[in-house]
C-alpha cells in the first residue's frame, strides 16, 4: 500500500466534506493510504501570492517540511494547493539561495525544508500508482451510460513547467481517467479555459461570465455532468449555477462531480455515503441512470 | 528573490523593483507581442484589464498610475498568457509583484484584507465553523487535524507579513 500525507487545504474541509469523502473512499479502495499530519495550513495559492510572494513560498515551505518530518510524500485534491506547493517544491529545489533564504524565517518555527519530497495531484498517484489498466480492472459499475465533460480547471496544468501533469494545451490524462470508468467523455469548446473561480469575491460578474460560458458549451455538448478537480472550479460551476439562473433567467441544471465523485460511484460505493445531498445541482438524474 | 525594504526600492526603476519580487524574472524582455492579451480570458470580455497593457504602463515606469489601478486585481491567474509568452516572461507572477506593491502601499480590495486576517487567525483562508467540525463524524470523515496556526504566525513574522498587515489597520 502506497502512503501519502493528505493536504487538505482550507476550502474542502470547511465546504466540501463531499469531496472529502469520495476522495477518501475511492483512493481507500484503490489501496492508496492517506495520513493526516497534524499542524498543516493554507497553502498559500494567488490570494496570498497576492499579499506577499515571499511569504507564500515561506507558508508553502513550511507545509512542505511537515511532511518530509513523516517521511512522506504529498498528495493534494484542490488544484490551487497542487500548484502553489508544485510551484514552491521545485523553485526551493532548484534555487540554495532562495531555499537558505526561506529556511530563515522556518527557523523561526523551528522547521527546515530540504527539499526530498514530492507534490502529487491525485490524477498523477491513479496514473502512476494504480495505472490505467489496474482501474479499468477496479470499475465494479462501469458508468457506460454517461456522457461526461472533462474539466482540468487552470491550476492542474500551469504552469506546466513546475506542474508537469500533462501537455498544457492539448491534455488527455482526465479523459482517459474518465474513459476507464466506462463512461464517455465528450469534447466541448473553450474545455481548457478559466472558470473564473479566483475572481469570486472580487468580481463576481466576471467571474459567472466565465462560468457561464462552460455552462452554455458543456450543456450543447449534451454532457450528462461536468467533472472537476478543484473546489473553486466546483464551487463557480455548482453555485455559479444558481446565480447565472438568477442573473440571466437561465437553468441549465448540470450536475458538477469531483472527478472522485464519479470514481467512487463507478467502484461500487453506495452514492448515499457520498453526501451528494451538499451539492446545489442535485445529481439525482444522473444516478438513477447509473443505478 | 530578495527581501525588498523601503531603502533599497528607493533608487529602483519600477521595472527593477518588479524584477526583485518576481524571484529574477524579468519583464524587461516583453515586446509587446500581444500573445498575453490574445490568450487572456479576462481581456476577452472586459476593457478593464489587458495584461499586455499593464506590462507596458509598468516598463514606462508609471507606477501610481498601475499601482492605484483596478487592473491588476483582474488577473485570473489561469497562466495562459504564461504558457505562451514567447519571451517567457513570468506575467501571472507579475501581476503578484504588483499586487504586493499595492497591498504595501494601502490599495488593498476587501476580500485581500479577509484573506490576510483569516490566515493569521485561523492557519485557513477559509475558516472551517465548529457546525462543520461536528457534523464530520455523522458523515464517516474522521476529526479534523488543528492547523499550525502558531508556526505560521512566527514564519509570517520573520517574512514581514505580520507587519505588513499591521501596518494596514489589521488588527491581528
Amino acid at each position: 500500500m502506497t502512503s501519502y500525507a493528505l493536504f487538505l487545504g482550507c476550502t474542502i474541509p470547511a465546504r466540501q466534506p463531499n469531496y472529502e469523502l469520495s476522495a477518501r473512499k475511492a483512493l481507500g479502495k484503490l489501496g492508496i493510504k492517506l495520513v493526516d499530519l497534524p499542524n498543516m495550513t493554507c497553502c498559500a495559492p494567488p490570494p496570498v501570492q497576492s499579499i506577499d510572494l515571499e511569504s507564500s513560498y515561506a507558508v508553502a515551505a513550511y507545509n512542505i517540511s511537515l511532511a518530509e518530518e513523516a517521511n512522506l510524500d504529498l498528495i493534494t485534491l484542490c488544484s490551487g494547493c497542487f500548484e502553489s506547493l508544485c510551484a514552491a517544491n521545485v523553485a526551493l529545489k532548484h534555487s540554495p539561495e532562495f531555499r537558505a533564504q526561506i529556511n530563515r524565517s522556518l527557523s523561526k518555527a523551528g522547521k527546515e525544508f530540504l527539499g526530498n519530497k514530492e507534490v502529487k495531484h491525485y490524477l498523477q498517484v491513479l496514473k502512476d500508482d494504480i495505472g490505467l489498466k489496474r482501474l479499468k480492472q477496479s470499475v465494479s459499475k462501469p458508468l457506460s451510460s454517461l456522457k461526461v465533460a472533462a474539466f482540468y480547471g487552470c491550476h492542474a496544468l500551469r504552469p506546466s513547467a513546475h506542474l508537469r501533469l500533462d501537455d498544457p494545451e492539448r491534455p488527455r490524462l482526465l479523459e482517459n481517467l474518465i474513459e476507464a470508468l466506462g463512461a464517455k467523455s465528450v469534447e466541448y469548446r473553450n474545455k481548457l479555459k478559466c472558470c473564473g473561480g479566483l475572481l469570486r469575491g472580487y468580481s463576481d460578474e466576471i467571474a459567472l461570465d466565465l462560468a457561464r460560458e462552460k455552462l452554455v458549451n458543456t450543456s450543447k455538448a449534451g454532457a450528462d455532468c461536468i467533472v472537476t478537480l478543484c473546489p473553486f472550479c466546483f464551487v463557480a460551476l455548482d453555485i455559479g449555477q444558481m446565480q447565472v439562473r438568477s442573473k440571466f433567467n437561465e437553468t441549465y441544471d448540470m450536475p458538477v462531480l469531483h472527478y472522485t465523485e464519479l470514481l467512487a460511484l463507478a467502484l461500487g460505493v453506495d452514492p448515499k455515503e457520498l453526501a451528494l445531498d451538499t451539492h446545489k445541482i442535485k445529481a439525482d438524474n444522473l444516478i438513477s441512470k447509473i443505478s | 528573490m530578495a527581501l525588498v525594504t523601503e531603502e533599497r526600492t528607493a533608487s529602483l526603476t519600477f521595472a527593477e523593483e518588479l524584477r526583485q519580487r518576481m524571484l529574477g524574472e524579468t519583464i524587461n524582455l516583453c515586446y509587446q507581442c500581444g500573445t498575453c492579451a490574445s490568450s487572456c480570458p479576462v481581456a476577452k470580455i472586459t476593457p478593464s484589464f489587458n495584461p499586455r497593457e499593464v506590462i507596458k504602463l509598468a516598463l514606462l515606469g508609471e507606477r501610481a498610475e498601475v499601482v492605484s489601478g483596478e487592473a491588476i486585481w483582474l488577473c485570473c491567474s489561469c497562466y495562459n498568457c504564461d504558457e505562451r509568452c514567447p519571451q517567457k516572461v513570468a506575467i501571472p507572477l507579475a501581476m503578484y509583484a504588483l499586487r504586493n506593491i499595492a497591498f504595501k502601499e494601502g490599495f488593498i480590495p476587501n476580500i485581500y484584507s479577509e484573506f490576510a486576517s483569516a490566515i493569521l487567525d485561523n492557519g485557513r483562508i477559509v475558516p472551517t465553523s465548529k457546525f462543520v467540525e461536528k457534523k464530520r463524524p455523522t458523515l464517516g470523515l474522521p476529526p479534523l487535524q488543528p492547523t499550525g496556526v502558531d508556526a505560521l504566525r512566527k514564519i509570517l513574522s520573520a517574512t514581514g507579513f505580520v507587519k505588513l498587515y499591521q501596518k494596514k489597520g489589521g488588527s491581528s
